[in-house]
């Protein structure tokens, strides 16, 4: 900034000036940084986003979305169980051997860490129960369960 | 604003605020929590831990709304030269850098049992743990400027610069997929139910009075501080001046 510029206002004004623009460029490059990590933040991969762009048969990768409704079946040896994972355009199923947390349900959210089988079954090692924004009473329970279902899905879209 | 500037004046209204705020900020969080957690019937998904909910969101918002403050006065400070701006930055991050850690250790505790782990590092807590890690590094750096009787516009910069962490943690869920849930209260919204909300938001009062008394009760001691070591600083220079007469005659 030259002299003459700056020569009509007040130290007090100047520094306001010079503050904002600081400011409007940190702002700038925060949201810069936060769009070139839009990807990279995610912590987990959509059923949709794991069958377009598939990982390595070796990758560990995170996937998430809603467990299907009725798709949980229990295998034979009794630790074993299997599901479907969609997001409302894709499915992928999953098989996981383990104690699955307390809040993993048909209709609920769910993130898997595993890998993809050649197959197309995405074998987990690790499951974590994804909770949505609603908090409601078990009493409100039945007769709201498909909105709720609706509603998590939106926010997984 | 600058009516206040003059410590004296603001003392006599800090001394006569601390109290009330604090005693009832504990009254007032007591009782939500006890209506909170004797009244709130379980989650239909996560039972009886979504009472962990009534510590938890108070504190996220107190460690979030807390360094805005920071900021605030940080700008404040440079812009106006404030004289009382630096202190209240000063001030705000000791509770701060608590309801931060608050949250973190309150949301974790609620992770095991729900999401089935204590910790993961999505957007969201991920963001959190810097906004306490940087709580940590402005109370080092306000304590280091202030021993060494330096400046505090370093500090201001560092709150301001600080600040752009926290539209991040706001927006994280919404920008990023992650293992916590998107926001369940946004502008005249709630995804929660009334019968959790209302001791929720009695909560939200209560730690936020907390919160008020404690930053005036802090101003107030880093005031008195300054003006101790004003007074021994005199003190020191007049016994030295004393001996230098002596030494002469």
């Amino acid at each position: 900034m030259t002299d003459s510029a700056t020569k009509g206002l007040k130290p007090k004004h100047q520094r306001l000036v010079l503050l904002s623009l600081a400011l409007v460029a940190l702002i700038g490059a925060g949201l810069l940084a936060a769009w070139a990590l839009r990807n990279q933040a995610s912590y987990f991969y959509l059923p949709s986003e794991i069958i377009a762009e598939a990982p390595a048969p070796d990758q560990g990768v995170r996937l998430g979305g809603m467990v299907e409704m009725g798709s949980i079946e229990e295998q034979p040896d009794g630790t074993t169980i299997r599901f479907i994972v969609e997001d409302g355009t894709a499915k992928v199923p999953v098989s996981f051997t383990g104690i699955a947390p307390a809040l993993f349900v048909e209709g609920s959210g769910v993130v898997a860490e595993g890998k993809m089988s050649a197959d197309g079954v995405f074998v987990a090692d690790n499951l974590l129960a994804k909770h949505d924004e609603n908090y409601m009473p078990k009493e409100l329970d039945g007769m709201t369960q498909e909105q709720v279902r609706k509603q998590v899905e939106a926010t997984l879209e | 604003m600058h009516g206040y500037a003059n410590p004296a004046r603001f003392l006599k209204i800090a001394r006569w605020f601390t109290m009330p705020l604090l005693v009832g900020g504990l009254l007032v969080t007591a009782a939500a929590l006890v209506w909170g957690w004797t009244t709130a019937p379980p989650d239909r998904l996560m039972g009886d831990s979504v009472k962990i909910l009534f510590v938890h969101l108070p504190a996220a918002w107190l460690g979030m709304g807390g360094w805005t403050a920071i900021a605030i006065a940080s700008l404040v400070e440079l812009v106006w030269r404030h004289p009382l701006a630096a202190i209240s930055a000063r001030a705000v991050a000791v509770p701060g850098a608590v309801f931060a850690f608050l949250c973190l250790a309150s949301g974790s505790i609620w992770g095991r049992p729900t999401w089935g782990t204590w910790w993961v590092w999505d957007g969201r807590l991920t963001s959190m743990l810097v906004l306490l890690f940087l709580y940590l590094g402005y109370m080092a750096l306000t304590n280091a400027l202030a021993r060494e009787g330096s400046s505090s516009r370093i500090a201001a910069i560092f709150g301001l610069v600080g600040a752009i962490n926290v539209p991040i943690i706001n927006r994280s869920v919404v920008w990023w997929n992650s293992l916590h849930q998107p926001p369940s209260i946004t502008m005249g919204n709630s995804a929660i139910d009334p019968i959790y909300l209302y001791p929720l938001l009695a909560s939200v009062l209560g730690f936020s009075l907390l919160f008020g008394g404690v930053v005036f009760a802090r101003m107030r001691a880093i005031l008195a501080d300054a003006q101790a070591e004003a007074r021994l600083r005199r003190k020191a220079q007049k016994a030295e001046l004393a001996q230098a007469t002596a030494g002469e005659a």
